[in-house]
């Protein structure tokens, strides 16, 4: 047996070499996947369904890879579409495949999987006792699920549902990453441990190559190994490099949960074929004895204005500890008075970032305790339960601060410069996320919901 | 003595998924990573100090293919929350630096 892999990049829209594409073509592949989505950005993707890449990037991408799959014959398979993997993002992949297929001329079934979760099955799960949190994870309950915006992380059976109902191309909503590469071994009989080890090590393409980039990788998965390497011919790996890749953005390096298992790598062993291609034995996979979906959710918490500035006066920042809580309560007293009945304390919230004293690591910081450089940076981040409260807010709280008053000096000063006029920045939607949890649905299928279109 | 910044080849901390804080120190050498597997400078009980947390929910393993210490904690503020100043948790490692390694 030998199924042969093409891992286009690390997440559509990064971008990937052509020449590289070109020469994973001209390897027969068995499928092409690459992988569109990702929390690592933070919430607000998944908060406000708008994806991280832009349009041009992705649509370039897209376009290689429809006509590669066109050239091949082969399926093409595309998770967590639109950075969040939400429904609005599936549809928008999708238009963008429509677009690019009408210039040019291509033809093809494609598979649309939605993960969006009503909150009435969630809520309906919640109370079977069937929603468990992971660790460490923020309390659930009806109103946090009502009030946020929650998707379900596919595993490799709707991805396999869809290919065998003859789908050409398969955009996803949010899917375990290694399942968009693991589905179709799997579905061919292949050895699950090394199966799921080797779409582990591919699904973020030549990140785990030398010089890690966004680029191709390809794999062939055999009877009892897999051998993998970058596709562009300057790049290499290593066996240090293939191992390492199991460290990257994962808590355990040798156990990696996967809805149906987990994948165990602590019996993997590692061989350099050459200088760039290395081969791989002993990977395990465990079936879990109940299969789990995780939830990603993520919920408004406001919306946000912030202030930018510097301080250079050594008087000036050596008081701030003591300035800043005064400014605040002095915030409280005004709020009230401006917006009586409107806003309590518990509405919003200021907050100084003094960048050069503790702003990265916060209560963390070993050197909090030391004297700050001859020059900090402040970010003020005004957070309030509408843009127009938030913009108010921040009016005087930006006045106010350049205001502050220190002993050392007689009469009033300029205690903040900032850069720009106005000072006061509107950011928009604030987002926070708000589940660590899994489901334990019926099935693997029933969370999910596919869609065909011919396009 | 050495430090870890001086035997490895990479320091990094990241998220793994918005609630968890991960951290790879990839040796620059079998050599290193063998020194450091022996004496064992980085410890539970003293990443449960530098970053706060209780010793039983942190991860640590050395992972011999890949000549590394791979350690994982709970985010001490999860990633996006009004007070976390590091999205991509990317900043976190600097305490790790200068432990020294005998």
């Amino acid at each position: 047996m030998e199924i042969r892999v093409l891992a286009a990049t690390g997440v559509l829209g990064a971008g990937f070499k052509v020449e590289s594409l070109n020469r994973g073509i001209a390897l027969a592949p068995t499928f092409i996947a690459c992988d569109g989505g990702s929390t690592d950005s933070g919430p607000a993707y998944l908060g406000s369904g708008k994806p991280k890449l832009s349009r041009e990037a992705c649509a370039r991408d897209l376009r290689l890879l429809l006509k590669a799959r066109d050239t091949l014959r082969v399926p093409l398979i595309i998770g967590s579409c639109a950075t969040s993997g939400r429904d609005v993002g599936v549809d928008w992949m999708a238009q963008l495949a429509r677009e690019t297929a009408g210039e040019e001329r291509l033809h093809f079934k494609a598979a649309l999987i939605k993960s969006d979760q009503s909150t009435a099955y969630l809520k309906r799960r919640l109370a079977e006792g069937r929603v468990r949190p992971l660790f460490p994870a923020p309390p659930i309950s009806e109103q946090v699920i009502e009030s946020s915006h929650i998707v379900g992380m596919m595993g490799t059976e709707p991805i396999q549902a869809a290919l065998a109902a003859g789908a050409d191309v398969v955009l996803a909503g949010r899917a375990s990453d290694s399942a968009l590469y693991a589905a179709i071994p799997l579905t061919l009989g292949a050895d699950p441990g090394l199966s799921w080890h080797a779409a582990k090590t591919l699904e973020c393409g030549a990140a785990c190559a030398v010089v890690p980039a966004a680029d191709c990788m390809f794999a062939r998965i055999r009877d009892d190994h897999f051998d993998i390497e970058p596709l562009d011919l300057n790049a290499r790996c290593t066996p240090q490099t293939i191992a390492a890749h199991t460290l990257y953005e994962n808590a355990n390096p040798f156990l990696l949960t996967e809805p149906s298992g987990v994948i165990d790598t602590e019996r993997a062993e590692y061989h350099a074929l050459s200088d760039r291609l290395v081969r791989v034995t002993g990977s395990r996979f465990r079936e879990a004895a109940q299969y789990t979906v995780k939830l990603e959710g993520a919920q408004l918490v406001g919306y946000q204005t912030i202030v930018i500035g510097g301080i250079r006066d050594p008087y000036i920042i050596r008081a701030l500890e003591t300035l800043l809580p005064k400014a605040q309560a002095f915030f409280d007293t005004r709020i009230a008075e401006l917006f009586p009945g409107q806003l309590t304390k518990n509405d919003y919230d200021i907050n100084y970032r003094i960048y050069g004293r503790d702003a990265v690591m916060g209560p963390l910081e070993p050197m909090r305790a030391s004297a700050a450089g001859y020059e900090v940076g402040v970010l003020i981040t005004i957070t309030a339960p509408t843009q127009d409260l938030a913009n108010k807010i921040a009016t005087f709280v930006s006045h106010v601060s350049a205001h502050l008053p220190i002993p050392e000096y007689q009469g009033i000063i300029s205690s903040i410069a900032y850069p720009f006029s106005p000072p006061e920045l509107p950011r928009g939607a604030v987002y926070r996320f708000s589940v660590n949890h899994v489901v334990v649905p019926d099935d693997p299928y029933e969370m999910f919901r596919t869609e065909f279109v011919e396009i | 003595m050495a430090t870890l910044f001086d035997l490895c080849s990479l320091i990094r901390s990241k998220n793994a998924g918005p609630f968890v804080l991960t951290f790879d120190l990839m040796f620059s050498s079998r050599e290193n990573y063998e020194r450091a597997k022996r004496s064992q400078p980085l410890t539970k009980h003293l990443l449960a100090q530098i970053y706060g947390q209780r010793e039983e929910d942190i991860t640590l393993v050395y992972h011999d293919h890949a000549l590394a210490i791979k350690a994982s904690i709970p985010r001490p503020i999860f990633q996006g929350e009004l007070r976390d100043g590091d999205c991509y948790g990317g900043q976190q490692y600097v305490p790790l630096l200068q432990i020294e390694v005998a």
